[in-house]
């Protein structure tokens, strides 16, 4: 993805996001307002993850990092749970994703790809989808740390134990 | 295996304290009391206790859940939903700034990092002359802060700091930047580190240990998971409060009503909740004013990293802070900050940190060596930081806008200059200002100094969070300024007070605990006295 292909991305961007929200949900079955984390966004958690937190898990470590990142968005108000679910909506769905993200399927992106995306989000004019990014940022590194066996790489002992059982 | 640290609220409950769990209840129900305070936290807590002994009956009505030290483990997962308000990601309209504060019984004074400060003396010195508080001069103040001081065994602290914080006296100290020691409301502190996740050891003075089991062991009423939706008014009173009942994880309403009727009531929601109620329930707001000047002290971040180990997960979070920036310029000149340091646990701490991929995991294998420095600044105090505004959603569910004026942004930039150049003089060999353009640490002071002049200062590009939500119910000597008059009474409604941090009229310049602590004393023994007198 080029750096001009952003860039028109991002008169679009904030609109379509906006809109688009509103067709995934046309598109699907009306989903109850808790967020619900499905096999499409289970697969882009897979390619984020790693992209993210810098780290490589092994298949175990990364669908239970997966899981953990749900747990974290079933925390949030309602109101945060769907817009979450319509950003995982529109980064699943092939159009929205390749206008948006510039990213083929998920399972296909390069890991130059998926940089390139979270780079470009983090940092865009679209106001959108700098929040969006930062969404994206403290959902998986907070699900990612939130799990004791990934604190002793971080040199985090963890709390008192007799006070922590 | 359970905490071998005994639960005095497991155990005053076995001893027969009034509580009730909304979210267990099946019929709508109604509640009859002298009082009804909306809201257990540093306002609510002692406005309870104190109406309590003075014989009235009072009903506490919360939000959230009623968790102690049996629930209290130290772990951030846990911690963030239970304890806090959006899983502690409450964030303004834009979402550019993110707010830290309490959903619990005890509200944010369960899960503060304990920090205590009496009013600064500017701070009221401008209340009195610019919002007509005549009565709230420093010695006017002195005796309810000293009798929430000892009520609360606020002192000094005599433990040495922990690494990070004494990184910023040794720093600070090395450019002849003069730093105090912070007191703290602590009895018997273990010197953990976990304030900010529920303390496990009871010995943070929380209301949830104090205030609240006075009121309780005084007959008081605690209504847990009820949210406060709307008062009934007529005639210049309030007649009752219309309460929803919520769901055990407090995430939705289960349909449940509760109605409140009483002779008095006190709305002490913290300043976001509070004037949102009062939006919602249409109080008399003739000038315009509810929910604005909502105060944040807005903070921005600098990570330090070190050679030597610096563990901000060890000890008291914060026991070393710096007003010498408060005092550099007048109070309504450019924007002033207090230096703070703050705890940094796994999730927290990772998720503050800028970046991700390499760079990140990068950062965080030297977790354990970084001190993160805070800079909070004042707003309140000057025409460009008139702060924010509390405004409904369409559900009636509030939200803050605040606006990040050119003259924070200035202020921005020398707090990232001034932290910077503290810890380069602490021995730091790498700082990173909170900011998504900072690609790599600076190394030096040269390269730091040269490259924060020019980094652009904008919201989602610099980190800004916030822990102090004040303002937006002002209490002034003048109506055409404020909505609460200085005896905390709502202006046209004769029965209804505001005690809690959206009273003020700026933001402190501090900590803000202490101040609500001394400010709601002081209102709920005045309004306890009226109160008999009709009895």
């Amino acid at each position: 993805m080029q750096r001009r292909s952003f860039l028109k991305a991002g008169l679009l961007g904030g609109l379509a996001l906006a809109a688009g929200g509103a067709v995934y949900r046309q598109l699907r079955p009306a989903a109850a307002e808790r967020f619900a984390l499905d096999a499409e966004g289970r697969t882009m958690l897979a390619v984020l993850i790693p992209a993210v937190t810098g780290e490589t898990p092994d298949a175990a470590a990364l669908q239970a990092a997966i899981d953990r990142v749900g747990t974290a968005i079933n925390g949030l108000p309602l109101r945060v749970q769907k817009e979450i679910s319509d950003l995982f909506g529109l980064l699943s769905m092939a159009p929205t994703r390749r206008l948006l993200a510039g990213v083929p399927a998920w399972p296909e992106a390069t890991p130059e790809q998926v940089a390139a995306f979270l780079q470009s989000w983090r940092t865009h004019r679209t106001e959108m989808l700098q929040t969006a990014y930062h969404g994206l940022h403290d959902l998986v590194i907070g699900g990612w740390y939130a799990e004791p066996s990934t604190w002793a790489a971080i040199g985090y002992p963890g709390p008192m134990k007799e006070l922590s059982a | 295996m359970s905490s071998p640290i005994p639960d005095p609220i497991q155990a005053g409950i076995a001893a027969g304290w009034q509580v009730i769990d909304a979210s267990t209840l099946q019929q709508d129900r109604g509640f009859d009391a002298d009082v009804v305070v909306v809201g257990t936290g540093a306002g609510g807590g002692v406005t309870a206790e104190i109406l309590a002994r003075a014989g009235l009956k009072v009903l506490m009505v919360e939000e959230g859940a009623l968790k102690s030290s049996k629930d209290f483990k130290m772990r951030e997962a846990d911690a963030y939903p239970a304890l806090y308000q959006d899983s502690a990601a409450r964030k303004t309209a834009d979402k550019a700034i993110n707010i830290l504060q309490g959903r619990t019984v005890g509200g944010t004074t369960v899960v503060n990092w304990t920090s205590s400060f009496r009013t600064p003396a500017d701070t009221l010195g401008w209340w009195q002359s610019k919002y007509g508080l005549h009565d709230y001069s420093v010695d006017g103040m002195a005796p309810w802060f000293r009798k929430m001081e000892e009520r609360l065994h606020i002192n000094d602290w005599p433990t040495p700091p922990n690494a990070g914080n004494d990184l910023l006296r040794m720093g600070a100290d090395k450019l002849g930047i003069k730093t105090a020691l912070i007191r703290r409301n602590v009895n018997g502190c273990w010197n953990l580190g976990y304030c900010g996740m529920g303390c496990p050891t009871n010995a943070k003075q929380s209301m949830l240990v104090t205030t609240i089991p006075g009121a309780l062991e005084k007959g008081a009423v605690l209504l847990t998971r009820a949210r406060a939706e709307r008062f009934a008014l007529v005639g210049g009173q309030a007649t009752s409060l219309e309460c929803l009942a919520l769901t055990a994880d407090g995430m939705a309403p289960t349909g449940r009503r509760l109605t409140l009727k009483a002779r008095h009531f006190v709305v002490a929601g913290g300043a976001i909740n509070s004037p949102a109620l009062l939006l919602r329930s249409g109080a008399p707001d003739p000038h315009q004013l509810l929910g604005q000047r909502t105060f944040l002290h807005p903070v921005v971040i600098s990570m330090g990293l070190y050679p030597q180990a610096v563990e901000a997960f060890n000890g008291a979070p914060q026991t070393v802070y710096s007003d010498h920036f408060l005092h550099t310029q007048a109070l309504d000149g450019p924007m002033g900050y207090k230096l703070e340091v703050a705890p940094l646990h796994p999730v927290l701490g990772a998720t503050t940190l800028a970046g991700f991929g390499s760079a990140h995991a990068g950062l965080m294998k030297h977790f354990a060596h970084v001190q993160g420095m805070l800079a909070l600044l004042r707003d309140g105090f000057h025409p460009e930081a008139s702060g924010g505004r509390v405004t409904l959603r369409g559900d009636g569910s509030p939200q803050l806008d605040y606006p990040l004026t050119p003259y924070f942004w200035e202020g921005a930039r020398r707090a990232l200059l001034t932290m910077a150049e503290i810890q380069f003089a602490a021995g730091s060999h790498a700082v990173s200002p909170v900011h998504e353009l900072v690609a790599q640490p600076y190394k030096n002071w040269d390269e730091a100094r040269q490259a924060i002049a020019v980094l652009p200062m904008q919201k989602l590009l610099t980190r800004v969070v916030s822990a102090h939500v004040m303002g937006g119910c002002a209490m002034t000597g003048d109506a055409a300024t404020g909505v609460v008059a200085p005896d905390g009474l709502y202006r046209g409604i004769g029965n209804l007070s505001v005690h809690d941090g959206s009273l003020f009229p700026t933001s402190i310049g501090a900590n803000p605990q202490l101040s609500i602590y001394g400010v709601t004393a002081r209102l709920a023994s005045g309004l306890a006295e009226r109160l008999a007198r009709k009895a």
